[in-house]
């Protein structure tokens, strides 16, 4: 055992290294900047290469060919980034491209406070493209989850063949602690599904289920591959056929959805007899950690759970951990974005109070004891 | 002789190109096809990327593999492909509007030496869309978005490619006979290689202007522009030059180091810790020595660090947390000890004195004038105290100093960090400061 002392990108470049990482592309923004040095620094050692785009629509075009090439790809930036990535994420779902997308979220909109933090970028990440297609996003609140979550990232995209989101922030991104990550256990390493060898023809959308994943081949590999922007069939050709495009995105949406209970990462930290529940995730849930030490130590029971997957929402996990509750408090770093779940998931006549704050500073214990009513 | 395994890198299957008649498209497809034919390569190891545009209604007539993405971005696919497997034949296929909205990525794939193979299919308009001009639509050109003549002029495509330092690049018509011998050409370029194809949009482009044949080729007259062969500097491709760059230059990383805990500590609670000064002075490196000093007395440890964009000017300032316990909130609302080194300090942090406590002790500048504040004032002559330490380790040997009148943990540990983390030669000069701090200490003054 032993420990370093490392930022939150560094864990993140070294999480998706772990995994198998070997090809990374992405555009200059703080505060996301330091996995671009850490990567280029690391992955050509490797064999892998690290390339700085022109723009961010170049890094998510380097990162979609390389990734239908083959290789396990990671992007990083903000915010202002993910507006400029928004077309291409559109087209990974299409083209079921697996791809880990790394957003160290700072204060917005816009420029806003570009060095300060915020977690804004919640629900823009679950609507970031047309129709309405879940995504998966997890956040990672410390420094050693940062680097798991990361990896866990890697294993979710590839197993689905979807992008996968790591939700940072600026505060997990770019503030240093000690952290021992070589004692963290992972789970084992999930690669795509490769497609049988000696088949006549390679089907780039083929499932039998709706739920199915398809199996892979890549560019320059045994097959004939093929990728398309347009609607399609399982064959990736164009089709304009309503029945046929429908199924194709009921697909897309369903691959993810019933792997929704795999995919529902968390921590519980319920209390018997407690009638407050704080649901918080990132940053902000580790003010929520301190503020309820403080709320206990006056005998008040709460309980909390702290969301590590954002998207797709763990439903049943939020829904169980409501039961017996009168109040729910939902602190973020936004203006209530979050809440907007918990709101549609909470049975009528459940107080919600929400602790909400975007001024570029941390939600402190303080705030959500007093706007809470944990006292 | 071999007999000729392709015939064509076509398919029929889906029936013939769907392009209007006489549409320049065709005939550049069909180029391509006899460029492969003549070629030979593995239809497996070729791939054809298009993107939005009637042009990039063609890749799936291929039976190589295709890649068919977002309007103006094929460059970008095409890349990507290449970086992650060189042994690729990657052939970009767009237009002139794709050329247009891609317009960095048309530049910059010159500029780096991806060895791709990128077509223009350029008919002066937007097919696709109606007709709208582009980048390249003549001046006066008549199109649905200039019915009265285009009052833009058009962008010399193939001496931008060259300007941007594009190794291979040509400039022909779909009339030309040696269309599929130049696009072969190009195809074999082991770096990028660009051909600008000059056509005809029979839909638009062409009644709208009476633009035929003939006219084209006076078109093309008229400008002036490089015709043929415009650029033929071949040097290395980018993945053999990243490959070359990186073996020649690669440092030695540095090895990992752990921190196993080996000393004692007083720290009893959360505490926080804030060392403001300016920019240039090591605040940040010495305040991760102090942390990590921390990690080896046992604790707990946190940092962020406060600094302009502009990094080497005006103040820097870090904040850091030492406890016992696992630190869940990261913000320090009460410092207990606060080190004052220079004005752009002050500058930064006037508010967060003005309200610190009294359990706060604040070290600072001898000739600091410091705004009202309860804390606990030690007044310390910084600027005799970098004489001796020497300018760039003042912060360490004001952290020193911090350290041995707080007894936060023993000095021996933030030395430790010092030696552990520090070159040789550095960690001997910041030894010497950490002595320098430690003895200033027992001198310094309490305010009254
Ligand atoms: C982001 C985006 N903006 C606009 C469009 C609409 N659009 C489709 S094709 C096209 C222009 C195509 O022109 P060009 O590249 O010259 O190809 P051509 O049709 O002339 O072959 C435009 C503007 C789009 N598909 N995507
Ligand atoms: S609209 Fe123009 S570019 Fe499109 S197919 Fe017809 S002639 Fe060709
Ligand atoms: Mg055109």
């Amino acid at each position: 055992m032993g420990f370093e002392f490392i930022e939150g990108n560094e864990a993140i470049a070294r999480g998706a290294i772990a995994a198998g990482c070997d090809f990374y592309a992405s555009y200059p923004i703080t505060p996301a900047s330091s996995i671009l040095h850490f990567m280029n620094e690391h992955v050509p050692e490797a064999g892998g290469l690290v390339i700085q785009a022109e723009d961010e629509i170049a890094s998510m075009g380097f990162c979609l060919g390389a990734s239908m090439a083959g290789r396990k790809v990671l992007t990083a930036t903000s915010g202002p980034g993910i507006s400029l990535y928004s077309e291409n994420i559109g087209l990974a779902i299409m083209g079921e491209t697996p791809l880990v997308i790394v957003n160290i979220q700072r204060q917005g909109p816009a420029t806003g406070s570009a060095t300060k933090g915020a977690e804004g970028d919640i629900q823009f990440t679950r609507w970031v493209t047309s129709g309405g297609l879940p995504v998966i996003a997890l956040s990672p609140a410390t420094v050693e989850e940062a680097y798991k979550l990361t990896y866990i990232a890697f294993n979710f995209s590839e197993w689905l063949r979807t992008p996968v989101f790591i939700m940072g922030s600026k505060e997990t991104g770019v503030t240093k602690e000690a952290a021992d990550l070589e004692s963290i256990e992972l789970p084992p390493r999930i690669d795509r599904k490769r497609v049988k060898s000696g088949l006549d023809e390679y089907l780039p959308h083929q499932f039998d289920s709706i739920e199915e994943v398809p199996a892979f081949s890549e560019f320059g590999g045994e097959y004939i591959a093929r990728y398309t922007t347009s609607t399609h069939d399982k064959t990736a050709y164009l089709v304009t056929k309503p029945d046929v495009i429908q199924h194709m995105l009921d697909h897309y949406a369903a691959k993810i959805d019933s792997a929704v209970d795999e995919l529902s990462l968390y921590k519980a930290d319920y209390q018997d007899g407690a009638d407050t529940l704080v649901i918080s995730y990132g940053i902000t849930s580790r003010s929520v950690e301190v503020a309820i030490r403080k709320a206990r130590e006056q005998g008040r029971k709460i309980s909390s759970l702290v969301l590590q997957t954002l998207w797709p929402v763990p439903e049943k996990v939020i829904k169980a951990a409501m039961n017996g509750i009168k109040k729910i408090v939902v602190p973020e770093m936004n203006m209530g974005q979050y809440l907007i779940e918990i709101e549609r998931l909470a049975p009528p006549g459940i107080d919600i109070v929400p602790v909400l704050k975007m001024n570029t500073t941390l939600v402190t214990p303080d705030e959500i004891i007093n706007e809470g009513g944990l006292l | 002789m071999t007999a000729t395994e392709y015939k064509s890198y076509m398919t029929d299957k889906i029936g013939p190109l769907p392009f209007c008649a006489g549409c320049g498209h065709t005939t550049l497809i069909h180029a391509l096809d006899k460029a492969l034919v003549k070629l030979q390569p593995d239809p497996k190891n070729v791939v054809i990327v298009t993107d939005i545009g009637c042009i990039g209604l063609s890749d799936r007539y291929f039976t190589t593999n295709a890649f068919h993405g977002l309007h103006g971005r094929s460059i970008t696919y095409a890349c990507g492909l290449k970086l992650a497997k060189p042994e690729l034949t990657v052939i970009a296929l767009m237009g002139d509007g794709a050329a247009g909205i891609g317009g960095t990525h048309f530049l910059n794939v010159a500029r780096r030496n991806i060895g791709i193979t990128l077509l223009i299919g350029n008919n002066f308009n937007y097919g696709m869309t109606g007709g709208q001009h582009s980048v390249t639509t003549p001046s006066g050109g008549i199109t649905s978005t200039t019915p009265w003549g285009n009052p833009e002029g058009p962008m010399d495509l193939c001496g931008t490619a060259a300007a941007a330092g594009g190794a291979w690049v040509y400039r022909t018509t779909s009339f030309d006979k040696d269309l599929p011998d130049i696009i072969a050409q190009a195809i074999e370029q082991p770096g990028y290689a660009f051909v600008d194809v000059w056509e005809l949009c029979t839909a638009y482009y062409m009644p709208r202007n009476k633009l035929r044949k003939q006219e084209l080729f006076e078109l093309m007259e008229s400008y002036g522009f490089k015709t043929g062969l415009v650029a033929d500097k071949p040097r290395l491709e980018y993945s053999d030059n990243y490959r070359q760059a990186y073996e020649a230059g690669k440092g030695v990383l540095k090895p990992r180091i752990l921190i196993e805990p080996k000393f004692d500590n007083k720290v009893d609670h959360q505490t926080g810790i804030i060392i403001a000064g300016s920019a240039g002075q090591k605040i940040k490196s010495a305040a991760t020595l102090f942390a990590e000093g921390g990690i080896f007395a046992g604790l707990k440890a946190a940092q962020k660090d406060d600094y302009p964009i502009t990094v080497q000017t005006g103040h820097s300032v870090a904040e850091i947390i030492l406890s016992p316990e696992r630190i869940d909130y990261t913000g320090i609302e009460s410092p207990e000890y606060f080190v004052l080194i220079s004005e752009d300090g002050l500058k930064r942090t006037r508010a967060k004195i003005a309200s610190l406590p009294e359990t706060c002790i604040l070290y600072a500048d001898n000739d600091i004038e410091l705004p009202e504040t309860k804390a606990q004032i030690r007044r310390i002559p910084f600027k005799d105290l970098a004489k001796e330490a020497g300018k760039l380790s003042l912060s360490t040997a004001a952290i020193a100093l911090m350290l041995a009148d707080s007894e936060l943990y023993p000095i021996e540990a933030f030395e430790t960090a010092i030696s552990t983390f520090q070159s040789p030669k550095i960690a001997e000069i910041n030894i010497k400061a950490v002595s320098a701090g430690v003895k200033a200490t027992s001198e310094s003054t309490t305010a009254g």
